[in-house]
């Protein structure tokens, strides 16, 4: 079951003095979906294309299928389906044709791919548009041929780089409904990169949080915030009918970060932010009522991969 | 359409052929049949990506307006100048008294004046084609996106740049050798003469040359659509060029002669000097080279591409050369012309195999 497919040892590539990617180690298991996560610029597409062999990297190495993709790119590619940011097809021919070329370049004759292509257009639910060139796609039709395209090859692994970017909301939904169906249907590995969290939280099974050219956190969201919060796992917002500038607020921040479990007391906008160790909602609002204060707000946060992200990328900067 | 189902017949065609070579020792004994009752089994083998690449760009070049209206302008040039040629075929028979029997290579060379002849409209208009059938040949493919998505797929990445040159000249070749034999077809009607062999040699390899001139332009083209990314650029700096040594560089060639001619005491060998000068200058010209080369195939009469002094005329019978000699004289234009093509190829090779291709 663990059987690793893509791995990656300090994979590192710079541009001149700028580092893209900075001795990136990472291994993906068969059948997984994994979510590359990190601001633009960060280095996600120049890692796509080093595990690719589209470009060398300055050192460390990158096996997909257990082929190193710097000396044998042409085997990699065979196995492995990418789907490049903002695809384009040739816009004079139709969507069934540029599915043709894809198949026919990857050694699949030409009777094969026209069966094939039919039918992958079909799953994708492209069926009406088959005949229309697809310079008259629009951009969520053309990120489904992208899908089709990907799978004519029948990869192993399909590698797809920020493949929701200008497609509305239910068509977001829908291609990555697509995408899971698949990897569980045929059991493909699929690797995404994308700077939008919740789409990555939605289907992915683990999460790589790539920062600065590093790879800052790998794992399952629940494990992820675990980690990363581990000493305050949960944010409790009690807001209160006095205005900040009041002496009494004092007393009171003093008595709540004396109540077990409260790691942190901040207060803003009539709202205290408290961060715990323990699930302290009931004792924080006790305290409050006991001290003489109007509660009127009380809201009990666990961390999701929002948190996890903005907390890494404001924090990234500190770190520099 | 027509033309690319015309293009695919032929490369499929080229697969049974070499499936048989290929399993030949099997089944001979078994087949006798011809070729098209083995279609539906040999089908199922697929054809090498490479071909198929470039049996795309074939297909996207003659799909292409572009293509069609520079073939437009090309053979109406050429039905123009044929014409031109005709009339004034009878008066230069007249004048020609040296050999008469190269008659039919008149046609491609003869003109009253109305209209330039075949092959400097070739000289003209050949740049042009070869321009513009590579200018936008890989930077169009990274500005529409497929660059990465083609390259992802499992081929060498210098399939795409070999497969559109290839395409591009199989395309040229086919059109020179259509042209070339369209003008010999209409001269056969017109004037009843059937050519020499001879004058058949002379004529391929004056096609031949005017593929290689094309081809030289073509890897230009080719180059600059490597080396920038907007097609627009890529295109006015290949004009550009072409305009330089079309009308500018003559210009400054003589302006230099000028200032180097010796005066009227000068001996002969500074005389001989300063010829030779300006002529070597403008062999710098492709299109110099070019029309040198096709003068001495189309007018066996031509003995001499440079200077002649009076020691090397003096006593020669004036006629005309045989073929192989006049050959041996356009052999150093042929391979300068070669060379160039060769050197803007490896040039735009080299870039390309370098860059780092990235998404749009």
């Amino acid at each position: 079951m663990d059987e690793t497919i893509i791995d990656l040892v300090d994979l590192t590539k710079k541009y001149g003095s700028f580092t893209a990617v900075d001795h990136l180690s990472l291994s993906i298991n068969k059948g997984e979906v994994f979510g590359l996560l990190g601001p633009n610029g960060a280095g996600k597409s120049t890692t796509i294309l080093m595990m690719l062999g589209m470009t060398d990297p300055t050192s460390g190495t990158a096996h997909i299928c257990g082929i190193d993709s710097t000396k044998n790119p042409i085997e990699v590619k065979k196995r492995v389906g990418y789907l490049p940011e903002d695809v384009g097809f040739y816009g004079d021919r139709s969507g069934l044709d540029n599915l043709i070329y894809t198949a026919r370049l990857n050694n699949i004759s030409e009777k094969e791919a026209k069966v094939k292509a039919r039918e992958l257009l079909k799953r994708v639910g492209l069926s009406e548009a088959i005949e229309k060139n697809a310079g008259t796609y629009s951009r969520g039709m053309r990120q489904r041929l992208g899908l089709a395209d990907v799978l004519i090859k029948n990869p192993e692994v399909i590698i797809l780089d920020e493949p929701t970017l200008g497609i509305d909301p239910k068509g977001i939904k829908e291609f990555l409904r697509l995408i899971i169906q698949l990897s569980k249907e045929e059991g493909i590995t699929v690797l995404f990169s994308s700077h939008n969290l919740h789409q990555v939280q939605q289907v992915c099974d683990r999460v790589g949080l790539f920062v600065n050219g590093k790879l800052i956190a790998v794992g399952d969201i629940r494990s992820l915030s675990q980690r990363l919060f581990a000493d305050s796992p949960y944010s409790i917002d009690a807001g209160i009918n006095l205005s900040a500038s009041d002496p009494k607020i004092e007393k009171l921040k003093e008595k709540l970060s004396t109540v077990e479990g409260v790691t942190n007391v901040n207060m803003k906008d009539n709202k205290f932010h408290l961060e715990c160790s323990r699930d302290a909602t009931t004792e924080i609002a006790k305290t409050i009522i006991e001290s003489g204060f109007d509660l009127n707000y009380l809201n009990k946060k666990e961390y999701g991969l929002d948190e996890i992200y903005y907390r890494y990328f404001e924090g990234g900067d500190e770190h520099e | 359409m027509g033309s690319m189902k015309f293009t695919t017949g032929i490369l499929k065609e080229e697969t049974n052929m070499s499936n048989i070579t290929n399993q030949a020792p099997v089944r001979t004994s078994k087949f006798s049949l011809p070729n098209i009752f083995r279609n539906s089994r040999n089908e199922e083998i697929p054809l090498h990506p490479f071909r198929v690449i470039v049996e795309k760009e074939i297909s996207d070049q003659v799909r292409s307006w572009r293509f069609i209206i520079l073939i437009a302008i090309i053979v109406l040039t050429t039905l123009g100048s044929l014409y031109t040629s005709l009339n004034s075929l009878s008066e230069a028979i007249k004048v020609s008294h040296v050999n008469n029997s190269f008659l039919f290579l008149k046609l491609f060379t003869v003109s009253n004046g109305t209209l330039p002849s075949f092959f400097v409209f070739i000289t003209f208009l050949g740049p042009l084609l070869g321009i513009g059938m590579g200018f936008d040949a890989i930077n169009s493919e990274h500005n529409r996106g497929t660059m990465s998505h083609i390259l992802a797929q499992p081929i060498h990445r210098d399939y795409l740049l070999n497969a559109k040159f290839i395409a591009a000249l199989t395309v040229i070749t086919f059109m020179f050798f259509a042209l070339g034999f369209l003008v010999m077809g209409l001269g056969l009607i017109s004037i009843g003469i059937p050519p020499t062999p001879e004058e058949f040699w002379r004529i391929i390899f004056f096609i031949i040359l005017s593929i290689v001139y094309v081809a030289f332009w073509l890897n230009l083209s080719i180059l600059f659509s490597v080396k920038f990314r907007q097609p627009a650029t890529s295109a006015l700096t290949v004009i550009a060029i072409w305009l330089f040594f079309t009308v500018f560089y003559p210009i400054i060639v003589n302006l230099i002669s000028k200032s180097v001619i010796p005066g009227q005491m000068a001996t002969s060998y500074q005389m001989y000097f300063a010829e030779e000068l300006k002529v070597n200058l403008m062999r710098i010209v492709p299109n110099q080279l070019f029309s040198d080369a096709t003068t001495t195939l189309l007018v066996p009469t031509v003995r001499s591409l440079g200077p002649l002094t009076m020691q090397q005329v003096y006593g020669t019978i004036p006629g005309a050369l045989p073929l192989g000699q006049s050959l041996l004289l356009v052999w150093p234009q042929v391979t300068a012309l070669i060379a160039g093509t060769i050197l803007c190829f490896v040039i735009s090779y080299v870039m390309f195999m370098r860059r780092e291709i990235r998404s749009r």
